[in-house]
């Protein structure tokens, strides 16, 4: 069984980004990149599948300019097989594009399964595996905290707003992953190395056929409101008087 | 055009999230119908019913809607769709899972998780953890969109809309609920509590959190809620994460306790009305948003505030 696990370069978690002054977007000169961190939880659990015998290969891709490769090398460090990138160049990437271009892929690659991060942390969008799974026909599992093939079957664990489920899903299925799916190994110094000589393809929008251009404009990013914090309160004592006499919140 | 809201339900009542859903909805203009997609779910139909703004209830009963799962429900959201200008649901992990398949299908862009409306086609919504608010506009004939429920102040009742009855889509067969584990509790929810106690790794195991916490919950009616950390080492179960990742919250009052204040948490919780941080740093950045901040030993500061209230 083939598992197909799309990764996105965004701007690393530790980093807080400033919005730029003319308001057209946010500042990513000089900015580390990473991989999503919910894809580096996605491609541990398509390596462990295969460390199980339970996947034959693991493929990712990643869409994007071609400093994507980065990402890609990453991945294969982890413990992917072989690495393809939609090369978009600067073109600006939104969900339903990204979708359409992975719904290209799996036609070429016909994978089984398809493990993608439950959102991006730049974005947020939290859209692409389940537009992917919609433009397939196929069953999704989102926000996964656990799962299970057994019998051509997922049985996938899913962290939702009141507590867990579990969903059986038929293959070829979508899973989106959530933070407590895994935890992600550390690619070791010979890993990282040997990532260097795995296939990586390279493709672009037009070979695959789709069209990728943006749904929605962007007007502005600007700012959020700033909020005045940093007051220190003396002691327990004058905490409850300031909630009741000052913020009036008790 | 018309508008059409999909509700979050549990058959029995509506879900906070769908009164917010349809305050965003009144602000684009035009008749608003509210979908109820459940099994037996008259009794949701009925508060939806009772909803202010609500011109229409299409309830749509079938077996196929008693777990909400999104294959179906998406399905029935499309066999629907033509004739809608918008079509809205909660960012919850309900409208989450649903709406970018009726997005895909529909051949549209989602709009995720706005927190205002600027006009029938352009709206706001954070990016970057809400370090940054990008204003979008969308091109596309029918806009989806899911909306940030702490953004949006609920509608009341005094509607009192007709309960249409809508065919269901057949059935997907595609996914089987296996069973739920879900937190019961007798607080309020998360999402619409007015004050939050959340609590993170400064509390050093589940059960000093429950020793600490749940009596300064009991005293003032809150919620409970916690860091990714207090989740990931399982203090509580994960449907209490406040975050980018997990909840987002904007109470009257957030105690944050032993809570460092991480871009991801505050990401969750930054709107909060009045928030307090009780943390022994006195460089935590969480102080850095809190109104009133309690450099102090959580193991002794909690029972103090506990014996003050
Ligand atoms: C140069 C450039 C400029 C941009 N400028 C803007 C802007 O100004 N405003 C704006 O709103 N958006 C902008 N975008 C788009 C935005 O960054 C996202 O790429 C896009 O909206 C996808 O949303 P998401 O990643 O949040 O999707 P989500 O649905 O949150 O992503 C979920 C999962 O989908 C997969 N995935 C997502 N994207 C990719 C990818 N590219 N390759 C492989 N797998 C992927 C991953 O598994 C990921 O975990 C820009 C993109 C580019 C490349
Ligand atoms: C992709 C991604 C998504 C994430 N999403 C989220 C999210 O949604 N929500 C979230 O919360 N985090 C999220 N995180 C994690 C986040 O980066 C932080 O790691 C996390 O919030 C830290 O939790 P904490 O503040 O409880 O722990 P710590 O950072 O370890 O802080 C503990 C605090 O307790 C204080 N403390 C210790 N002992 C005491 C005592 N006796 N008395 C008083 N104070 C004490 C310490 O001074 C410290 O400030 C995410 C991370 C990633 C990479």
């Amino acid at each position: 069984m083939k598992v197909l696990v799309p990764v996105k370069r965004v701007v690393d978690y530790n980093v807080k980004v400033r919005v730029k002054a003319d308001e057209t977007g946010v500042d990513l000169a000089n900015v580390k990149m990473s991989m999503n961190p919910f894809d580096e939880i996605a491609v541990e659990e398509a390596v462990r599948l295969k460390e199980a015998g339970l996947a034959t290969e693991v493929v990712v891709v990643s869409c994007g300019p071609a400093a994507c490769q980065e990402t890609l090398r990453t991945a294969l460090a982890i413990g992917a097989d072989r690495a393809i990138l939609v090369d978009c160049g600067e073109t600006e990437l939104q969900p339903l594009a990204v979708a359409k271009l992975l719904k290209a892929v799996c036609a070429a690659e016909a994978p089984q399964l398809v493990v993608c991060g439950k959102q991006a942390i730049d974005d947020d969008a939290n859209q692409v595996g389940q537009m992917l799974a919609a433009l397939q026909g196929w069953p999704q599992a989102t926000f996964a905290s656990k799962l299970v093939l057994a019998d051509g079957k997922a049985q996938v664990t899913r962290e939702i707003d009141g507590g867990l489920e579990t969903l059986e899903i038929g293959l070829p299925a979508v899973v989106t992953t959530d933070l407590r799916l895994n935890e992600p190994r550390y690619a070791s110094l010979p890993n990282i190395m040997k990532a260097k000589k795995k296939p990586l393809d390279t493709t672009t929008p037009a070979t695959l056929g789709v069209d990728v251009a943006p749904r929605l404009k962007t007007l502005k990013v600007s700012e959020p409101p700033r909020r005045q914090g940093g007051a220190k309160v003396a002691d327990v004592a004058d905490l409850v008087n300031k909630l009741k006499n000052e913020a009036k919140v008790i | 055009m018309a508008i059409l809201v999909i509700a979050e339900h549990d058959h029995a009542s509506l879900k906070a999230a769908t009164r917010n859903t349809l305050a965003a909805a009144a602000r684009l203009g035009g008749d608003i119908h509210l979908l109820v997609a459940g099994s037996n779910a008259a009794a949701a139909a009925q508060q939806g019913a009772a909803c202010a703004g609500v011109a229409k209830v299409l309830l749509a009963d079938a077996p196929q809607y008693a777990e909400q799962g999104a294959e179906n429900v998406a399905a029935l959201v499309l066999s629907l769709a033509s004739g809608y200008s918008h079509i809205l649901a909660p960012a919850s992990t309900f409208g989450k899972n649903f709406m970018p398949r009726v997005a895909a299908l529909l051949d549209v862009a989602q709009i995720s998780d706005i927190v205002a409306v600027q006009s029938a086609d352009t709206f706001v919504r954070p990016i970057y953890a809400g370090n940054a608010l990008a204003t979008v506009q969308s091109a596309d004939p029918v806009k989806v969109i899911t909306v940030r429920g702490t953004a949006f102040d609920p509608v009341a009742d005094g509607g009192s809309a007709p309960v249409e009855a809508v065919a269901g889509a057949a059935d997907s067969g595609q996914s089987k609920l296996l069973g739920r584990e879900l937190t019961v509790s007798a607080r309020p929810e998360l999402g619409a509590a007015k004050v939050i106690v959340s609590g993170g790794r400064g509390l050093g195991s589940g059960d000093k959190y429950r020793e600490l916490l749940e009596p300064l919950a009991d005293k003032l009616g809150a919620a409970l809620g916690a860091s990714r950390a207090a989740v990931d080492a399982g203090f509580v179960p994960n449907d209490f994460q406040v975050g980018q990742t997990g909840k987002i919250v904007a109470p009257q009052l957030y105690l944050a306790i032993g809570i460092s204040g991480a871009i991801q948490h505050l990401a969750g919780m930054k709107d909060s009305k009045v928030i307090v941080a009780i943390n022994k740093d006195p460089d935590a950045p969480i102080f850095q948003v809190a109104d009133y901040g309690l450099v102090a030993d959580l193991n002794e500061a909690v029972p103090q505030l506990i014996a003050a209230l």
